[in-house]
């Protein structure tokens, strides 16, 4: 499903932050990505998903068939790929209902299928409401505005749910949650997998990966992959910390 | 809210064919050469058969006129107008009586418009009282409002058939010499409309006036004067789009609006005219005086416009507030692009006791635009516990645009409270990222955002004209974004 190869990229002003990035990611699968603070983990997020201020210096990221590369940040989201947001941005006056209608009916047109009506959207919304114990009053507020960021974050991943992508990049989902608050989204996150869909989560601590346990961990250090594993490489990061990096990130 | 698809559409369409409304009727005008002095005033009075006492009113204000000076205080960069290179009368050559004889071409273009006229009216529940050149050419739905005694017709029709009610309510509010624009009105004003609801009569439908400026050069000089009586109730639409012009064309229009004891006037305007192109050529120039006076006590008077087009736009819709507990509102979206320049806001003036106000201004500004709030708040001595409150948001897109908040407070009344909030913003490209990562395009995402923005003023609107103006804003800053 996703083919990254030796991919370089760098902010459009400033230094080089991946160096060479390869990664395969097959439908069905849940990868993690681990690694130090400043290794990369949310800069590989922003480059697949086409945030501007990013520019790819080198190597290419095959999607589904396509240059990803080539596709405009809508386009990438249209044709399923979605990320959730480590900080989740605050649109004042829009309804987050209304918000999640229009993209849910931008994807919709995308993809050949009729667009809902309130009445069917509204009943989709209340049964994915439930599952993500997500209160209906949430969907009146403005967009993430004056959210906690449990609540931020349980919205991130309800989109998900309403948008159905076909790879979701779910960058630090996990901070700044509760407990119980990780305890949700992670179920959350549980019932969205499915053989046509990819998940590739971005995390600091092993604990995300309790709720939500991966096929494959890839640990990110100074913009490579340096290691590879199942989730056993998750438990010894956390027994050693990054140092045992050390030599493999030299 | 419109679905967004429907804004995308209408960007679309605007971007394969300039400005959607541009399209030029070709209909002889029965014009006057361009030119001002008395005779052109006698002209226009004589053309529409008007008493001794309107000529006298006009020829009274044109020697006001002439004493003034065009006002320079605003923050708007005006090349000098020549008000003798401009025409000042110009009218479809015969007026028909009803909707049957009204030129097929003209309903065609209202039409292409979208305005309804003719069953779309009944549908949408909507009397037209359509303003084509400076006459009316056709008013609907009046029988069924002369049952409730409601009068709403052409001003030309009500200078002949109730010219008590003109003669007692004209300039009552803004009277010949208020200002340079509002004299050079009084003096040539061509028609408009006039409302008048009885008292204790709710009027049941919406009423609404199209303009529509059509001939070149001629200037738009429209008047207009709604009366709600004791305990009456009535809500005005107006809303405007011009043809694509390559010269300037001056507009200087005149609402009054006046509202006795326990009455309301609700007015909205959803303003488009021609902006001028991406190079800042052409445009209206809209210069006008909106005022209403809450004459009785508990009156309330409520402004909301939503300003997208014209290259200058110099209005300040305002409040007398006379009575005791009259209430005024001012709610406002005002958006500039390209070259467009807009400098508007309100006036309340608290004269009666436990009288408030409210001000709600939205400016955006995209491009090389210039917007600028401006907006004066008076207490005077015997208004007690007079009220208000203020708020001005501006949004920036770009980095050449500006806004600009001018308010000026002067409160004489120790007990008044007066408060204002402003916020200035820009559109963030994490807000857009995040829009577009969720699938909307760029326009779109533009379009949602900004309609976020205006909400507190858009839902102030009756609802046909909410989906309008939303539609509108997103037309309006087509291109806006890289």
């Amino acid at each position: 499903m996703l083919e990254i190869k030796n991919l370089h990229a760098k902010l459009t002003e400033g230094r080089e932050i991946l160096k060479g990035i390869d990664l395969s990611v097959k439908a069905g699968e849940v990868h993690a990505i681990m690694g130090p603070n400043g290794s990369g983990k949310s800069t590989l997020a922003s480059v697949l998903s086409g945030k501007p201020g990013y520019e790819v210096t080198e190597g290419s990221v095959t999607y589904q068939g396509k240059d990803l590369l080539a596709l405009a940040a809508d386009e990438r989201a249209r044709e399923g790929i979605f990320l959730a947001f480590q900080y989740p941005v605050e649109i004042p006056g829009v309804n987050n209902m209304y918000f999640l209608r229009a993209a849910l009916n931008a994807t919709r047109r995308h993809r050949g299928q009729p667009e809902l009506d309130a009445g069917q959207f509204l009943k989709a919304v209340r049964a994915k409401l439930k599952e993500l114990e997500i209160g209906e009053d949430l969907l009146q507020r403005g967009v993430n505005v004056g959210f906690s960021g449990g609540e931020k974050k349980r919205n991130e991943i309800f989109q998900m749910a309403m948008l159905e992508p076909k790879l979701a990049l779910l960058d630090e989902t996990d901070s700044g949650l509760d407990i119980d608050a990780l305890r949700v989204v992670s179920k959350g996150v549980n019932a969205q997998r499915a053989p046509d869909r990819a998940i590739v989560m971005i995390t600091h601590y092993q604990r995300l990966l309790d709720y939500i346990e991966p096929d494959h961990v890839h640990v990110l250090s100074g913009g490579k992959i340096v290691m590879s594993g199942d989730k056993s490489l998750a438990t010894e990061l956390e027994k050693h910390g990054y140092a045992m990096l050390g030599d493999a990130a030299a | 809210m419109t679905a967004p698809d429907d804004s995308l559409e209408t960007v679309r369409s605007i971007t394969g064919e300039g400005y959607k409304y541009g399209f030029v009727t070709d209909i002889e005008s029965d014009s006057l050469p361009p030119g001002l002095n008395e005779d052109t005033v006698r002209f226009i009075s004589a053309k529409k058969q008007e008493p001794q006492w309107l000529l006298d009113w006009r020829l009274e204000a044109f020697r006001q006129w002439q004493k003034m000076e065009s006002p320079e205080w605003a923050k708007l960069n005006i090349a000098p107008i020549d008000y003798q290179a401009a025409s000042y009368y110009s009218a479809p050559k015969q007026g028909p009586k009803s909707i049957d004889e009204v030129d097929p071409e003209l309903l065609k273009t209202y039409e292409k418009l979208g305005i309804p006229l003719s069953e779309r009216a009944a549908l949408a529940g909507v009397a037209v009282d359509a303003v084509f050149d400076s006459v009316s050419v056709a008013t609907t739905f009046k029988g069924k409002l002369a049952e409730l005694g409601i009068i709403f017709c052409s001003f030309g029709e009500a200078v002949r058939e109730h010219p008590d009610l003109v003669r007692k309510y004209l300039g009552s509010v803004v009277p010949q010499g208020d200002n340079f624009f509002a004299a050079l009105n009084s003096a040539v004003f061509s028609d408009g409309s006039f409302a008048y609801v009885p008292p204790g009569v709710r009027c049941p439908m919406e009423l609404s006036t199209y303009f529509r400026i059509n001939a070149a050069k001629s200037g738009q000089f429209e008047r207009t004067l709604l009366v709600a009586e004791k305990g009456a109730y009535v809500s005005y639409l107006e809303g405007c789009t011009a043809p694509q012009r390559d010269e300037n064309q001056l507009h200087a229009a005149v609402v009054e609006l006046v509202a006795l004891e326990d009455a309301e006037i609700k007015y909205s305007t959803v303003q488009n005219w021609y902006p001028g192109d991406a190079e800042g050529k052409g445009g209206i120039y809209n210069f006008v005086t909106k005022r209403g006076a809450c004459r009785g006590n508990r009156a309330k008077i409520s402004w909301t416009q939503v300003e997208t087009g014209s290259a200058i736009t110099w209005k300040y819709p305002s409040c007398l507030l006379e009575g005791d507990d009259t209430v005024g509102e001012f709610y406002s979206v005002a958006i500039t692009n390209n070259f467009q320049q807009a400098d508007t806001g309100t006036k309340m003036i608290h004269l009666g006791r436990n009288s408030s106000s409210t001000i709600i201004s939205k400016g955006i500004s995209a491009g090389r635009g210039q917007n600028t709030y401006r907006g004066l708040v008076r207490v005077q001595p015997k208004a007690q516990n007079a009220r208000n409150y203020t708020q001005c948001d501006s949004l920036l897109i770009g980095d050449r645009c500006g806004a600009h908040t001018v308010p000026y407070i002067e409160v004489r009344n120790p007990s008044a409270r007066v408060e204002h909030e402003a916020t200035t913003s820009k559109i963030s490209d994490d807000q857009l990222f995040y829009c577009q990562q969720r699938g909307l395009s760029k326009e779109d995402a533009l379009s949602l955002i900004v309609n976020g923005f205006c909400r507190e003023v858009l839902k102030e609107l009756p609802m046909e004209f909410a989906v309008e103006a939303q539609k509108l804003l997103a037309v309006s800053l087509e291109g806006s974004v890289g």
